[in-house]
């Protein structure tokens, strides 16, 4: 990847997209986050994507990767550096306002008003959108419903647990019946519980339709609510498809997994390296990549070597990525 | 992926179309719940504070200090006793520091701590809507801090006529929002808290002090007098005595409208280009 802006033209030319009913179409998609005279940071560098309608999406990247800057692009808050990009056919840059009143946005970090009540939260809320009294009242008190929040309707947002902040941030994200909803890192910072419970609520907005755009660090997350996800580093897009079409495509179906003493790994890297299809050196544990892990720990013990622990699992898009990167998604 | 083709290409020369924006007056109304719940929470304190300090102000200021001053009414530019001279100079300064105190932190927290305009800008709304709502919010804490202050002081008969607490009020609501829209615009480009303490000691206090409110600026020699006239506090000040005191000199008020009206212009131009640059990165 070039580390200048590509040309303008070259992106204009790639307008319309593959499919009738997408929803966000970008080609060439670049974001340069210029501070003072200081050097230029190029936090999304010239990406492709289309997103159709009733699509589950991911962005799946460890911090840092551009994920959130290429959200904040399409919820029409960060201006577009180069390259085109297009929210149900229009420009970001020309109908904002119309775009964002289509769209549901669930930031990383809860913006809630804190010293607002709960159901005074959501009504303010749809105000902005333009929509009368009634109808907002009405909705709100359906996704009060709908978060499991309706019995805290009257208390102050600062009494809730954060996985009822979540829920009401959804809530209130979806107060104008949105056509897309963008979820960055939706469950970031949320106990197991919490986040099954927000994540059976995404599974039902999926089927009732709406369109969902992620971002996460989480894999399971990625892989239990994606239909098709881009995974990004350093602000290009590495592999894009299915969770399972890109597990298949990167990995093996196995991952045996031996943890040695600390500082032995790399050398019984050494000694297992034809066991598997590929071995992984991380600080606390060996990979090895094989279409059988029992196999592998069997052949291990067989050549005396004694691992402290062992594990098999499925090839997951943590491996994906670690192929593709050289890097773990949590660094 | 989308492959593209001639057919796809935009013509290179084809202008850039204007932003479809949200009317101002629609995205501005689209906050007045937010607002009125807003208010509804804070306006008791807004009540007895509008009512208190001026209330100690006055006492202090007007009657226990003013007891010992006895001046030559044309010393006074026009006051029969220090009581009326300090009372509409109080009440300018008293909505300058009210405008402060409302587009300083309240501005921050909004951006940065609640983060509640970064929520308001995921929908329709705009920056301009927000700073527009925002500053009606002052303009309204302004309008009841001033006209209680005025009332409060009419049964003192510091007023010459009964026009003249009318347009005083009407010149010391101007003052509050030519300062809310300057403070405003420091704040969404002020990073920490540090530059409100900076703003304040070098700022709203020298101007509090020295900007008429207490003593004529002819008391600050030739050199420190013109300097006094320099500031937005002298001017409406100077609008908010002239008026209550009946001793208007017209072509020096349409002056002191004019440069409060053009720096409230200005300040709301910067407040926009500040919060837009701020939000929208």
């Amino acid at each position: 990847m070039s580390d200048t802006l590509p040309d303008s033209t070259a992106a204009d030319a790639a307008e319309t997209p593959l499919h009738d009913d997408a929803q966000i179409v970008a080609r060439g998609l670049w974001k340069r986050f210029q501070q003072g005279s200081g050097p230029s940071f190029d936090a999304v560098k010239g990406i492709d994507l289309e997103v159709r309608k009733g699509e589950a999406f991911g962005f799946l990247g460890p911090n840092g990767a551009g994920k959130s800057s290429t959200m904040r692009m399409i919820a029409g808050v960060s201006p577009v550096s180069d390259g085109e990009l297009r929210i149900f056919g229009m420009d970001p840059a020309v109908d904002g306002p119309t775009i964002r009143g289509r769209l549901g946005v669930c930031p990383q970090e809860d913006n809630l008003d804190q010293e607002l009540n709960v159901f005074d939260n959501l009504y303010v809320y749809g105000r902005y959108f333009g929509l009368p009294k009634q109808v907002v009242r009405e909705r709100a008190g359906e996704l009060l419903e709908f978060a499991k929040l309706t019995e805290k309707s009257k208390a102050r947002v600062d009494e809730l647990s954060g996985g009822m902040k979540r829920r009401l941030t959804i809530a209130r994200s979806l107060i104008n019946k949105p056509d897309l909803l963008l979820l960055d890192e939706p469950t970031t910072g949320l106990d197991p519980q919490a986040r099954h419970l927000l994540w059976d609520q995404l599974f039902r907005l999926k089927h009732a339709g709406v369109t969902l755009v992620l971002s996460t660090h989480y894999m399971d997350e990625a892989e239990q609510l994606c239909d098709r996800l881009v995974v990004m580093d350093k602000g290009v897009i590495v592999a894009e498809g299915a969770p399972l079409e890109l597990i298949r495509a990167h990995s093996t179906r196995e991952v045996a997994e031996l943890r040695f003493g600390a500082g032995e790994h790399a050398a019984h890297a050494e000694l297992l390296g034809d066991l598997g299809e590929r071995v992984e050196v991380l600080p606390d544990r060996l990979l090895v990549y094989t279409e059988d892990g029992e196999e592998v720990l069997a052949r291990t013990h067989e050549r005396g070597l004694q691992p402290l622990a062992t594990l098999v699992r499925r090839s997951s898009l943590e491996d994906v990525f670690l192929r593709l990167t050289g890097r773990t998604l949590v660094d | 992926m989308a492959v593209s083709t001639d057919s796809d290409a935009v013509a290179p020369d084809a202008p850039p179309a204007a932003p479809r924006d949200l009317p101002f007056v629609e995205g501005v109304q689209r906050q007045v719940d937010y607002w009125a719940i807003v208010w509804a929470r804070t306006w008791r304190g807004v009540i007895v504070s509008s009512f208190l300090s001026p209330f100690l102000y006055v006492l202090a200021m007007g009657v226990l200090l003013g007891g010992f001053i006895e001046a030559d009414p044309d010393e006074l530019e026009g006051a029969t006793s220090y009581l009326a001279f300090v009372v509409p100079g109080l009440i300018a300064a008293h909505a300058m520091q009210t405008a402060v105190s409302e587009t300083t932190w309240p501005v921050m927290g909004m951006i940065k701590w609640q983060r509640i305009y970064e929520s308001m800008l995921a929908t329709p709304l705009q920056p301009r809507h927000l700073v527009g709502a925002h500053l009606a919010s002052v303009a309204l804490h302004l309008s009841a801090t001033c006209g209680l202050y005025t009332l409060v002081m009419l049964p003192f008969g510091v007023f010459e006529s009964w026009w003249g607490p009318i347009l005083a009020f009407a010149s010391q609501v101007l003052c509050g929002m030519t300062f809310a829209t300057l403070v405003y615009a420091f704040s969404t480009r002020n990073r920490s808290e540090e530059g409100f303490g900076v703003l304040f000691r070098l700022g709203v206090f020298p101007l509090f002090l020295f900007s008429g409110a207490f003593f004529p600026v002819s008391n600050l020699g030739d050199v420190g007098s013109w300097l006094a006239r320099l500031t937005p506090l002298w001017q409406g000040v100077n609008l908010s005595r002239m008026f209550a005191l009946d001793n208007v000199t017209w072509w020096v008020a349409g002056l002191n409208v004019a440069v409060l009206v053009v720096l409230m212009l200005l300040g709301w131009r910067w407040s926009v280009s500040g919060l837009t640059k701020r939000m929208i990165t």
